[in-house]
């Protein structure tokens, strides 16, 4: 077992100071996920205005695989238009899930090549998605929200 | 060095025990050790156990019952021996009493989904209480959730005290004329806590209510004797006392189990069927629908044996001498909390505990690293967790091969685990 390659110093310094955190107005959509096999929770608000993605907050509660990589998720999406977030979301997701078999862009993922170490630890792969996955539910909710108020 | 001292006196000889867990002397990552304590979650399986299910294999399988040919017979005749061993392990005063089921869950669901079909006595409805504790597993939970739902009857709980025991100070009101049922665990899973059965099962006979208890940690590390005990039903899992899974066990009194209507239907619980409707076999088997865990019932009989043959006072002993010991180390960690009783009194081998700076997830991926396997999670006691006030914890648990050396390892992981996330 590679410690190491699992706990990046990028993944530590995230967990010990996480980006954006704590639960912030205006927004338009708040979802809560939880990992039921371990308890670990974040409450996720998106707010985009003109398919711009302009603020995720969130206040997560869980180990430091998934703090620093809802961390590292707002460093990225922030500031990007959806499409290009969404297509962000899909990489990293496929990072997460090649069990180590796939070389991470660091143009495209940043700070988040940090968690290519994560992949390898098939129970931890969880952790590093549950801040995404609250991210793209959130996001779908506010497409709809917007299409459905111009209907 | 270490200020206190490991134990001599009261241990069992674990060098020959070990020697029967084949998996104990396997490697990890890293040629490292297997140091095992997750006993609570699952116990390791004695060579014993895995012969006596190999051997049923090989030379005995056929299905129980109903086959009238010489294999039938011997696999019957394993089956319901095996059912007279876990009987006497436990001290039912008959072993049609003994019910095997898949585990402690679906034994409880058992009894939460008959009392719900019930008639008469027995029956639950709506007003009526049923009433279980804070400090539950969600198996004895979430039943008792669904059970008031339906029947629109009202859940109500003892709460935890801050020393991790069950509040009992409002007993009288608490469980009351209205109370139908009381579920207790006896030895909590999370907390290690032995909860005061005697006190809570006096009050319920007083009200007439029925008494249910989880013994899934109680029966693998004590003795237990279910006709001293006082209860109307009790569940127990064969996997946490050196026993495969798949196989758990409801013990009830014959009145309770004969008046309660069937849980599963199907082949072996029947006495007659027709397109009309069916009538039911005596115990065990009314309960007992379908091929049954044949070969594990075989394997947990060989399980009562292996423990029996050690004994379950000098098993009880063990574990309590290597849990005081433990509880005595951790308070040289700084920033260490223990949930539950600090003090290894009237307690269980399972100790639950938060680490300032650190989340359980992150402090088990480092012990693995050393090959220490511990648990990280809620343990499915989310209450008891949210009255700590803590989403998760980390939990070692020791069994009867666990050595005092193995919890000198876990105490230095732990102060590794300090130095890796530079908490130290």
């Amino acid at each position: 077992m590679d410690l190491q390659s699992l706990y990046q110093e990028i993944i530590l310094d995230h967990y010990k100071s996480p980006h954006h955190a704590g639960l912030r107005d205006p927004f338009e959509v708040e979802v809560h996920h939880v990992n039921p096999t371990c308890g670990d929770e974040v409450t996720l608000r998106v707010h985009v205005v003109d398919d711009v993605v302009v603020d995720i907050s969130y206040d997560a509660e869980g180990c430091s695989i998934s703090q620093a990589s809802t961390s590292v998720l707002t460093d990225l999406l922030i500031g990007k238009k959806v499409d290009d977030a969404l297509e962000i979301h899909s990489t990293f997701v496929e990072l997460m899930q090649s069990r180590g078999k796939v070389e991470p862009d660091e143009d495209i993922l940043e700070d988040g090549i940090a968690f290519a170490g994560v992949a390898k630890f098939p129970g931890r792969v969880k952790c590093a998605l549950l801040g995404w996955m609250a991210w793209k539910d959130a996001t779908a909710r506010v497409v709809v929200d917007v299409e459905g108020s111009v209907t | 060095m270490t200020a206190v001292e490991a134990p001599s006196h009261g241990l069992l000889d674990t060098d020959r025990i070990r020697a029967d867990f084949p998996i104990l002397g396997r490697r990890l990552d890293g040629d490292r050790p297997l140091v095992y304590l997750d006993s609570a979650n699952t116990s390791q399986k004695p060579r014993q156990v895995i012969d006596a299910m190999t051997a049923h294999y090989e030379q005995i399988n056929s299905n129980v019952g109903r086959a009238v040919h010489q294999l039938g017979d011997a696999s019957t005749q394993a089956y319901e021996v095996a059912r007279v061993k876990i009987a006497a392990f436990i001290n039912a005063p008959d072993a049609s009493e003994v019910i095997f089921t898949k585990n402690s869950s679906e034994a409880l669901n058992l009894v939460a989904n008959t009392l719900s079909w019930a008639h008469g006595d027995h029956a639950v409805g709506a007003g009526d209480e049923i009433v279980i504790t804070e400090m539950e597993h969600h198996s004895n939970i979430v039943p008792w959730q669904l059970l008031a739902e339906r029947k629109d009857a009202t859940l109500r709980w003892f709460g935890i005290t801050d020393e991790g025991r069950l509040d009992l100070s409002q007993i009288d009101s608490v469980i009351n004329d209205r109370t139908k049922v009381v579920s207790v665990v006896w030895v909590s899973n999370m907390l290690g806590t032995v909860t005061p059965l005697e006190t809570i099962i006096r009050r319920a006979r007083e009200v007439g209510a029925l008494v249910v208890v989880d013994a899934s940690q109680a029966v693998p590390q004590m003795p237990v004797d279910v006709a001293a005990l006082g209860a109307d039903l009790v569940a127990f899992t064969g996997h946490k006392m050196v026993g495969p899974t798949g196989i758990g066990v409801l013990w009830g009194r014959t009145e309770v189990l004969d008046a309660l209507p069937p849980f599963l239907g199907g082949g072996s619980m029947i006495e007659t069927v027709t397109m009309g409707g069916s009538t039911w076999a005596p115990l065990p088997a009314k309960f007992e629908a379908g091929t049954p865990p044949i070969v594990e019932a075989i394997g947990l009989a060989a399980a009562v044996d292996y423990l029996s043959a050690i004994g379950m006072d000098r098993i009880a002993s063990h574990e309590h001498v290597l849990t005081a010991y433990a509880l005595e180390r951790m308070r040289e960690l700084p920033g260490l909390t223990i949930l539950g009783p600090t003090e290894a009194v009237d307690r269980g081998g399972a100790v639950s505990f938060e680490l300032d700076g650190i989340h359980p997830h992150d402090v088990s991926q480092v012990l693995d690293s050393l090959g220490i396997a511990v648990r990280a999670g809620h343990h499915c006691a989310k209450p008891a967790h949210a009255r700590f006030g803590v989403q998760s914890s980390t939990r070692a648990s020791f069994y009867l091969y666990t050595t005092p050396a193995e919890v000198d390892a876990f105490i230095d992981g732990i102060h590794q685990t300090r130095r890796f996330f530079k908490v130290a």
